[in-house]
């Protein structure tokens, strides 16, 4: 957030979209976007970035597409951080790291996978999952 | 005694009821996924292979089991990317009559897709000369760039490029006339 803010200072007005990692394309029922302090109400269309928490309610559910064509999405009463994303549209290269504290994620894995497998992790509660290349499912209850 | 037991067990339980499971891609394809959970490591590479907190061996759900656990989550996945290819009289910006008819089904596609991020490329085959054909190519690109405007996809929402003869999709030599170099690719997500 202060490097953020020092860029606009210095006039870096891409550095708001080279932080955007991705947009959601899906939003349903009652979802927020953690942000730092900020609280923001999930809309289509909204920019996400790393660090980016989703939290979603009893009837929310949300999708989103990223940069590397990775689509992930988190059912109802849901908990979801970005943890790292870093892709590289050139060479492909990458890492996508979130973490999945409570209810349901459906991930269908895109092109940093594609170029580096085991550069996707998703973690939970128990659990460490190395993806490569796939289209898969996970519940925490 | 027994409650002291009890509560060793239930401290010894995983705090969380997990499942993981591999589902298999539009072409039937099944990727792998390697969960590592503690000392255990189980590697899901068949259809709806699940592991699960507690469970030593791989499991399988069915796909109404599937359905009832995530079919709100995976109803809100965002639409696959996916992507399309037009090709171009020779020297002009103008389609041919086959991808004029394509053109219909691309622009079909992209109508029902909320919020599209298109990108536009155009290519050209190697005849005339290099500044030429980056000319032409950018042309085919925002030529094609006003259809998807015409069909009310947000001018904000398509980016354009022109590769010129860079990238061609069958290598030849010079000033080869290549009707499958003439083309416009347009990548939608």
């Amino acid at each position: 957030m202060r490097f953020t803010m020092a860029a606009v200072l210095l006039g870096f007005t891409a550095t708001a979209w080279a932080a955007d990692v991705g947009e959601v394309k899906v939003a349903r029922g009652a979802a927020h976007l953690e942000r730092g302090a900020e609280r923001l109400p999930v809309r289509v269309g909204m920019p996400v970035q790393q660090a980016d928490k989703l939290v979603t309610g009893a009837d929310g559910t949300v999708g989103v597409t990223f940069t590397d064509n990775s689509l992930l999405s988190v059912g109802p009463n849901s908990v979801l951080a970005i943890d790292q994303y870093v892709f590289d549209s050139t060479t492909h290269a990458g890492k996508f790291d979130s973490t999945l504290s409570k209810g349901t994620l459906a991930v269908i894995s895109g092109k940093i996978v594609k170029q580096s497998p085991d550069a996707m992790h998703v973690r939970t509660p128990s659990a460490i999952m190395g993806v490569r290349g796939t289209e898969f499912i996970v519940k925490v209850d | 005694m027994a409650a002291a037991i009890g509560l060793a067990l239930f401290l010894m339980r995983p705090a969380t009821n997990e499942t993981v499971v591999v589902l298999p891609g539009p072409d039937g394809k099944v990727g792998t996924v390697v969960v590592q959970r503690g000392e255990t490591r189980q590697v899901l590479d068949q259809p709806y292979a699940a592991s699960r907190t507690g469970e030593a061996e791989v499991a399988r759900l069915s796909d109404a089991e599937v359905r009832e656990n995530f079919g709100a989550t995976l109803q809100a996945l965002p639409a696959r990317p996916t992507a399309f290819m037009l090709h171009f009289i020779t020297g002009t910006d103008e389609l041919t009559p086959e991808s004029k008819a394509e053109l219909q089904n691309v622009l079909a596609a992209l109508k029902d897709r909320p919020l599209p991020d298109v990108l536009v490329i155009g290519h050209t085959d190697t005849v005339g000369d290099a500044a030429g054909n980056d000319r032409l190519s950018a042309q085919r690109a925002e030529t094609v760039k006003g259809f998807l405007v015409d069909i009310g996809i947000p001018v904000g929402r398509i980016r354009t490029a022109g590769r010129g003869e860079r990238e061609l999709l069958i290598p030849t030599a010079d000033d080869v006339d290549e009707p499958r170099n003439r083309r416009v690719e347009i990548n939608v997500r």
